[in-house]
């Protein structure tokens, strides 16, 4: 194999494993520490690209600041999602979570189909983010680097907040006992919410970031829904590093066969992630319930 | 009327009684299947896709109504019968009774070897590995393109005529007596399968899988069973399917085909085989409305169905059937209680 096939397939892999990562996330946390499936949770990143796209022409504003309206208006409709619909399917079945949340993933698709139309809607990105980089021995696109560049920041905040903030103490005291939880004062109702929005927000960011990879239209929510699911399954629920781990290996399996033999790309990708569920049913890092 | 019983099964008590009330059921599929054929004539196609698909929502009431194994791979062993199908009429006989006969044991093969490795898992991870195990054999039959045709699907070919006298001609009353003869009798079967000891163990592990293990009962084993059991039901419907439309596709593999069959139990009710059935023919139905309108519509009409079904009423439109049939009891002073 030579360095050029190489280094492609660990550019390109651990780029569009970031993205993975990014929007799998949120779902992971939610899963794991809400103990709620949601099978929507890929029309927050699509609702993220649209806004994006259209957002900063529509208000005249910058793109960057686009972005941000954006990631901030999806936020805001996963709290609404929460606390009016999702919650009264906590404790429920893990099939009825699955059911509601692809009906409201039908909605949504429809919902997206009716606002901004059915065709591929491409994310304008900042001019800073387009161009390459030399590296001497080759040239990487500058967007890929972003891409990888934002993906560690989200994993090194993400870490700081859950695992050494008073924040992420709550949410594991939220998580682990809820009754006690809230008998010692924590707002366990606020903590969840919160936990759902900075999910839904980390998605749009990652449907932002990834629409040159994964690009945006109505059907989006569902056709990546099962890559998506597969990431959360292997890293293990609520495992942050295990969400990361598991993106990059799927990530850079996928984009390896891509480069040698495309058309078993997908099939790879599943057979990966059945091979490691068999030998680890609870994901690479998770815990067993 | 949110104070729903708790998800206790009301144990289907085998009625003593004369046999044309035991074979209630049958007898109203039957009668419902041949107005139908009156009253929509030039529909048969629908008509036949409606009774097909009733015996792959069939499959599913069994394998997660039934037995709890929560599946969003069910195309994998739908699929796998329509290719089987389509293969026996291409390489090996034309005969349709062999091709679904073959085309439920290609279900059924699919559904061991692949249940073997994935019933040891529960809950979210079972469902991942049966949503996995179905890509992957849509990755694989796609890869295949000699064998199954890739994109453009399996056709081009023949089916005799069945039992030698009725031809599938372009009318489509064979293909339609056909699956609603075939229909009938999965029905049947299936029925006297949950009524019987077996399915009995199917449901007592569907509610306390631990109190089975430590009654001496064989926990996987038998999810293995029934697994299989559903995969035969679901590789009959796969062929049925292909012999009557003349194609199998990549489609019939698709995760969409899995989670729309999953959306038809629980809008009819995911306990009961007749609710597998009137799932089947509401949302067909409502998808034949709805999607000449705009694809999208569709969608949104069915999601919002969904999320009102399953927040005010659990045990789907059966259940509302339930409800007003007890009322029409009291109403009518036989006293409604069971």
């Amino acid at each position: 194999m030579s360095v050029a096939l190489l280094s492609s397939i660990l550019i390109d892999g651990t780029a569009y494993a970031m993205i993975l990562f990014m929007v799998t996330v949120g779902l992971s946390m939610t899963m794991g520490l809400m103990r709620v499936v949601n099978l929507a949770h890929g029309a927050f990143a699509m609702l993220g690209g649209f806004l994006a796209a259209s957002l900063p022409q529509r208000l005249g504003v910058p793109i960057g600041l686009g972005f941000v309206l954006a990631i901030a208006a999806v936020a805001l409709v996963a709290v609404l999602f929460e606390r009016v619909l999702l919650r009264r399917f906590y404790g429920r079945e893990d099939l009825d979570q699955m059911l509601v949340t692809i009906g409201l993933m039908f909605v949504a698709t429809a919902a997206v189909n009716l606002m901004f139309g059915s065709s591929v809607t491409s994310v304008a990105l900042p001019e800073a983010f387009s161009g390459s980089v030399d590296l001497g021995f080759r040239a990487i696109p500058r967007h890929r680097l972003i891409v990888v560049a934002c993906g560690l920041l989200v994993v090194a905040v993400l870490w700081l907040t859950v695992d050494r903030s008073s924040f992420g103490i709550r949410v594991r005291a939220a998580v682990d006992n809820a009754p006690i939880a809230r008998a010692i004062g924590i707002d366990t109702t606020r903590i969840y919410a919160a936990t759902f929005a900075i999910g839904a927000a980390l998605a749009a960011l990652g449907g932002i970031a990834g629409a040159e990879l994964l690009p945006m239209e109505p059907t989006y929510a569902s056709k990546y829904l099962v890559i998506l699911l597969a990431v959360v399954a292997v890293g293990g629920n609520g495992n942050l590093f295990g969400s990361f781990f598991a993106a990059l290996l799927l990530g850079i399996v996928e984009t390896s066969m891509k480069y040698m033999v495309p058309q078993l790309a997908s099939a790879a990708f599943f057979l990966t992630m059945i091979i490691v569920l068999l030998i680890r049913p609870q994901g690479l890092f998770g815990r067993r319930a | 009327m949110s104070a729903v019983s708790p998800p206790i099964a009301v144990a289907a008590v085998p009625s003593r009684l004369r046999p044309w009330t035991q074979l209630r059921g049958e007898i109203v599929l039957t009668l419902a299947g041949l107005l139908a054929f009156v009253l929509f004539p030039h529909d048969l196609g629908l008509l036949t896709n409606m009774a097909t698909m009733s015996i792959f929502a069939l499959s599913l009431s069994l394998v997660l109504g039934q037995a709890g194994i929560a599946t969003l791979g069910q195309a994998a062993l739908y699929g796998a019968g329509a290719y089987v199908a389509g293969w026996t009429a291409l390489y090996l006989t034309a005969d349709p009774i062999v091709g679904l006969l073959l085309g439920g044991l290609g279900g059924g093969a699919i559904a061991l070897l692949s249940g073997a490795v994935m019933l040891r898992s529960t809950k979210l991870t079972l469902v991942m590995l049966t949503i996995a195990v179905a890509q992957l054999l849509l990755e694989l039959a796609n890869w295949a393109r000699w064998l199954t045709g890739g994109d453009d699907g399996l056709a081009g070919f023949d089916i005799a005529p069945l039992f030698g006298v009725w031809e599938f001609n372009f009318l489509g009353r064979t293909g339609y007596f056909y699956a609603l003869g075939a229909l009938v009798l999965v029905y049947f079967l299936v029925r006297h399968l949950v009524e019987s000891p077996f399915g009995l163990t199917a449901r007592a592990i569907r509610q306390d899988p631990g109190r089975v293990q430590a009654l001496g009962g064989r926990v996987y084993l038998h999810l293995l069973a029934v697994y299989t059991v559903g995969g035969v039901v679901a590789g009959l419907a796969g062929a049925l399917t292909a012999q009557t439309s003349k194609v199998a596709n990549l489609f019939m593999l698709d995760f969409a085909t899995s989670a729309g069959v999953v959306v038809m139990i629980v809008l009819g009710g995911t306990r009961r085989l007749a609710g597998a059935v009137l799932g089947t023919v509401a949302y067909m139905s409502i998808h034949h409305i709805a999607s000449t309108l705009n694809p999208y519509h569709w969608l949104f009409f069915i999601g919002s169905m969904l999320i009102v079904v399953l927040i005010v009423l659990p045990e789907g439109l059966i259940g509302l059937l339930d409800r007003a049939a007890a009322h029409a009891r009291r109403l009518a002073g036989h006293g409604g209680g069971r």
